[in-house]
């Protein structure tokens, strides 16, 4: 080797050491908050507007919690759980965020609470993913959820529908994890109350063609259970018309938002009545909601109409995080205890209701539960009908009935 | 290449799409001298008389490397620069010696992933067997290297574009079972806590240890390509990318041949598929979507198919810039980040088709003419 060789390789070794070194140093009045979700890959509009509603808590409070500037880290990742660990272990220990917020979806949920437990001394505050696995199974000291989960969002759905007088009913819905939570949410009340789930068709997620699906619901059902989400739902909505299916429907959290609310079908008129349940619903009037509402549409021109759930999911987790950095006025030293007993404290009225966290430092919430309205101008909407408060993980039932039952899956809960 | 070209191409195999200076071309570089010529059967003599200071340097700061960097550089850009190199360089191995781009060399190693899961332990205690790790990870090789052949045996009858068609559909529809069956891949969520043995006390998904088990795979993989290009069936490999029917007429099982190159290419992405189901932690079917599988195609060209050191480089490349690139634009935008990736990918395609390493040749002949021009011009490995 000669000298000219010898010293490109020095120069470019000690760049690299110059890179892995960079970003070690910071001012000790700032805290670095790291900020996840996908901004590629299938839910990438999603996990931009689910920014939008971390950067608007941070922005209600002029970018400082407990007397400290807050800066952002910005992690993305494509909604598969490599990925998502991947971008949190960059951020945690490349970055040296102190806190961690996200990820967007369950199964990366799961996954960044795994890695969560080799990083005691970091935080980690979920974004909205919604798996009840996350902290219903093996959970993790440093992982907190603020949110309540896919489950919790539709309890109380089941005794509306046993209420408007559809005791035997069908399931169509996507073969995944979010959609087993919401259906063991509906199911656990409908089947305690008498109800009967006759048959459940689990369908692929961005399944085209469902007309194996339509030809098995029975005839002597009084309604279908549709959860499945945004193409699905039009998808099917559209092909049920078409051979002439008759059937009420009730629609899981993200079933009837407002691409099926904008469907053009002859079906358009029967789809008013039409029931859901979620954690949030755009036509609250609550005086938080529409301040909400109007700083979102203030902040972010290019926003949505309307903030979305996961903007609504991002903004009570990061608005409890920094609300607990206030509570220590920014202390973060000593692993972080002061931090997360404050945090485990840090309750809140929100957007959509309190917010707060149970003993597995999982959110306990509101649930609404919604129908669809036809406006004066012809237009479909989600009314609130009426909101069950402080929904807990095991779904208003004891924790030992809870367990009995176990967690969601295609065969629990049954009641044919 | 005009669609005339093409056609030519196809019909006349792999000499027309060679001679048209496809990505494995044999190129006339200039005194491209950094690279050994291809002889037959080396023996262990020529193996230590190969080894000059450039190699023991370059092999020093691979091994000092894990105590000079942080546990994140040493784990994440480090040991997943290794293990998705050796994953490339099974896909460097089929296109570089044999001619056939396969899109399914993610599919093999995800799985050797899935079959670590299932037989050893998971999160998914419904599905995980449980079997102890010295078992479970031959098999995962063996059935990984199994469903390589068959891959092999399905594919070699095409060429060109329809050697990628074909692996594309079968690679698709692997990610689709594993989506969508629940009873051994489960599904959507896939299997977590999918991680290494505890070992003479070393617990070996912590970095350091991580680093040197890749780094040790990687080396054997290296050089077990190195060396069985060099061997009868290595010489007979290249023979038939160059010219199948000359092969044929002089008597060689072009088919047989081929299979075996995708055999021995899955026995490498198998291996990278242990090691890289050890880094997540889990395999889920993300990791053998779309994406993944062109990830590594990505990785190859990027690094170059010209030599097998180009997959390790180009997964350098592509690790950093999968953690930086997000770094390099001002906070406002960094979720634009992907134009970053994009936009050096294109850059290195457009203006080096040989990748890095064609960079890395061009840098060398600027910056040595003397070494450049001394000595016998030498032939290309292939």
């Amino acid at each position: 080797m000669n000298k000219n060789q010898l010293s490109s390789t020095v120069r470019v070794l000690s760049a690299a050491v110059a890179f892995a070194v960079a970003g070690g140093t910071w001012a000790a009045d700032t805290v670095k908050v790291g900020l996840l979700a996908t901004l590629e890959g299938p839910f990438a509009a999603p996990g931009q507007d689910s920014m939008r509603g971390a950067e608007l808590a941070l922005k209600q409070k002029g970018g400082m919690a407990g007397g400290k500037k807050i800066e952002f880290v910005k992690g993305s990742s494509d909604a598969t759980p490599d990925k998502a660990v991947n971008a949190t272990r960059k951020l945690v220990e490349q970055d040296k965020v102190e806190i961690m917020i996200g990820p967007l979806s369950g199964d990366e949920g799961i996954a960044v609470k795994n890695y969560s437990k080799s990083q005691p001394g970091i935080t980690f505050i979920n974004g909205s993913s919604g798996a009840q696995a996350t902290t219903l199974l093996d959970p993790s000291p440093n992982f907190y959820r603020f949110n309540s989960e896919g489950a919790q969002w539709m309890v109380g759905l089941g005794e509306h529908a046993l209420a408007k007088g559809y005791k035997k009913m069908y399931l169509i819905a996507e073969d995944y994890g979010f959609p087993y939570s919401q259906v063991q949410g509906f199911m656990a009340s409908y089947c305690a109350k008498g109800g009967h789930m006759v048959g459940k068709s689990w369908v692929p997620l961005g399944t085209k063609d469902y007309s194996s699906v339509i030809a098995k619901i029975p005839n002597d059902v009084n309604a279908i259970l549709v959860v499945l989400g945004g193409s699905d739902a039009v998808n099917f909505l559209t092909q049920y018309e078409q051979t002439g299916g008759d059937k009420p429907m009730v629609g899981g959290s993200i079933t009837v938002d407002q691409t099926v609310l904008n469907y053009k079908g002859k079906r358009r008129e029967s789809l008013v009545g039409t029931p859901s349940a979620g954690p949030m619903a755009d036509t609250l009037d609550t005086p938080e909601w529409k301040k909400f509402v109007a700083d979102y549409k203030a902040n972010f021109k290019d926003g949505f109409p309307s903030p979305s759930l996961f903007a609504y999911l991002y903004y009570i987790n990061t608005r409890a995080a920094l609300e607990a950095l206030d509570a220590v006025k920014g202390d973060l030293s000593g692993g972080q205890k002061a931090y997360r007993a404050a945090l485990q404290k840090t309750a809140f009225n929100g957007p959509a209701g309190p917010v707060k966290i149970d003993e597995n430092r999982n959110g306990v919430g509101t649930t609404y539960i919604t129908e669809v309205v036809k406006g004066s101008d012809g237009s479909l909407a989600n009314k609130v009908i009426k909101s069950v408060p402080n929904v807990t993980q095991t779904l208003g039932l004891s924790k030992a009935d809870f367990d009995k039952m176990g967690l969601g899956s295609r065969d629990v809960p049954n009641c044919p | 290449m005009s669609a005339a070209q093409w056609r030519r191409a196809m019909n006349s195999g792999a000499t027309a799409v060679s001679a048209q200076g496809s990505l494995w071309a044999q190129r006339p570089v200039a005194g491209g001298a950094s690279i050994p010529a291809v002889r037959p059967r080396p023996a262990l003599g020529d193996f230590a008389a190969a080894i000059s200071a450039r190699h023991v340097i370059a092999m020093l700061a691979l091994v000092l490397y894990p105590w000079a960097a942080s546990p994140f550089f040493a784990f994440q850009i480090g040991g997943q620069s290794l293990t998705l190199g050796i994953i490339a360089l099974s896909l460097a191995f089929l296109a570089g010696y044999g001619g056939m781009v396969s899109l399914a060399q993610m599919t093999v190693a995800g799985v050797a992933a899935y079959t670590v899961g299932i037989l050893g332990t998971s999160a998914a205690t419904q599905i995980s067997l449980g079997w102890p790790w010295w078992l479970v990870v031959p098999m995962a090789v063996v059935a990984a290297t199994v469903v390589a052949t068959f891959i092999g045996w399905l594919s070699v009858r095409t060429e060109g574009i329809y050697t990628i068609m074909i692996t594309l559909a079968i690679g698709v529809a692997f990610h689709y079972l594993a989506l969508q069956n629940y009873s051994v891949f489960n599904g959507h969520a896939g299997l977590h806590k999918v991680v290494p043995p505890t070992l003479l006390g070393i617990y070996w998904r912590d970095p350091i240890p991580y680093y040197y088990l890749a780094l040790f795979w990687a080396l054997l993989a290296y050089l077990f390509v190195k060396y069985i290009v060099r061997t009868p069936f290595g010489i007979a490999l290249q023979g038939v990318r160059d010219n199948p029917r000359r092969m044929n007429a002089l008597g060689f099982n072009v088919v047989a041949i081929r299979v075996a190159a995708y055999a021995v290419a899955g026995f490498i992405a198998a291996i990278g598929g242990v090691l890289l189901v050890w880094y997540n932690g889990l395999v889920a079917p993300g990791t053998v979507a779309v994406g993944s599988l062109l990830n590594v195609l990505i990785i190859a060209v990027l690094g170059g198919l010209r030599h097998p050191i180009g997959a390790f480089a180009g997964a350098v490349v592509f690790v950093l810039l999968q953690n930086f690139a997000i770094d390099l634009l001002g906070t406002d935008y960094r979720e634009r980040f992907n134009l970053v990736i994009g936009g050096l990918f294109l850059l290195i395609v457009l203006f080096s088709p040989d990748g890095i390493l064609g960079w890395w040749a061009a840098l060398r002949r600027r910056l040595l003419p003397r070494a450049a021009n001394a000595g016998p011009p030498r032939q290309l490995p292939h």
